[in-house]
């Protein structure tokens, strides 16, 4: 076994930081390896991968939740646009 | 004289209605807004900041481009120079910046094992449930207010617009490895919150 391979079998911070690497930019195929093996071994682990995934998800998806301004900022903007297009 | 200002000012608005673009645009440029900075009042503060700088610019918009396309544009700028500024008043001391000013490390610091009050604990939302999911989006945010500006910058730009890692680096001036600790940390610290304030 390589020292490297060694290492992150008990390592729960470099296999965090692997798990945050690959899902938001790629790993080597020898960390792949790496983390595969740490996962097998470290339930505690694999629960922080599924919420590291699903806290991505519920950040990304707010944009589709149907956010609205108050009308009486609408109606704010509108007369400062209004007074702005006189002012000209 | 008055007759040729009214009409170049009527030739100026041919592309363009400016009147309108509250109903046409406002709700949907919050949106936008709110779900890049998670701060109604500062995505409120820039939806207005759009409108004022679109105006200015009237005479460069040329119809060429959808209207909503073009004031999205300008609030995209006015967002990275949000982030920009946000994360340059950070310290970029990484070992300074921790949520809440405590150092949390989560993990022991020989072993790199999580250290037991710090173990990830399941949910409970094994499930799919769109009422649960929405809460804890409103737990997620709160969260999100707690990260040091530079963070939420980070996170907020990978995971909403998707952008490379050399770009952000680029934008916010950091180095390589210091993105990937933020990322990683940011994480750490959303996760933890999340346990904490959940259930």
């Amino acid at each position: 076994m390589t020292s490297a391979l060694r290492n992150i079998i008990y390592n729960c911070k470099q296999a965090t930081f692997l798990i945050e690497k690959r899902i938001a930019g790629k790993i080597t195929a020898a960390e792949t390896l790496q983390l595969h093996v740490h996962l097998k071994g470290c339930s505690v682990c694999k629960i922080y991968q599924r919420q590291s995934i699903l806290i991505n998800k519920v950040f990304s998806d707010f944009e589709n939740s149907d956010v609205k301004l108050d009308e009486t900022f609408k109606k704010i903007l509108k007369d400062k646009i209004e007074k702005e297009i006189n002012k000209n | 004289m008055l007759n040729k200002t009214d009409q170049e000012f009527g030739e100026k608005c041919l592309h363009s209605d400016p009147i309108s673009w509250v109903e046409k645009y406002a709700d949907y440029l919050y949106g936008f807004a709110i779900s890049r900075i998670r701060d109604e009042e500062v995505a409120k503060d820039l939806v207005q900041d759009t409108f004022l700088a679109a105006l200015q610019r009237l005479d460069g918009f040329e119809g060429n481009s959808q209207e909503k396309t073009w004031l999205t544009a300008i609030l995209k700028n006015k967002i990275a120079d949000f982030y920009r500024k946000r994360s340059s008043s950070s310290v970029k001391d990484l070992r300074e910046m921790d949520v809440e000013g405590e150092l949390k490390d989560f993990f022991d610091a020989e072993s790199g094992h999580w250290t037991e009050k710090d173990y990830p604990r399941a949910f409970g939302l094994e499930m799919y449930n769109p009422l649960m999911m929405k809460e804890l989006g409103f737990v997620l945010n709160k969260c999100l207010a707690k990260l040091p500006g530079l963070w939420f910058s980070v996170f907020s730009m990978k995971h909403m617009d998707d952008l490379a890692s050399e770009q952000i680096c680029n934008e916010l001036k950091l180095t390589n490895a210091n993105f990937w600790v933020i990322m990683h940390r940011t994480k750490l610290n959303l996760r933890a919150c999340l346990q904490k304030n959940w259930n």
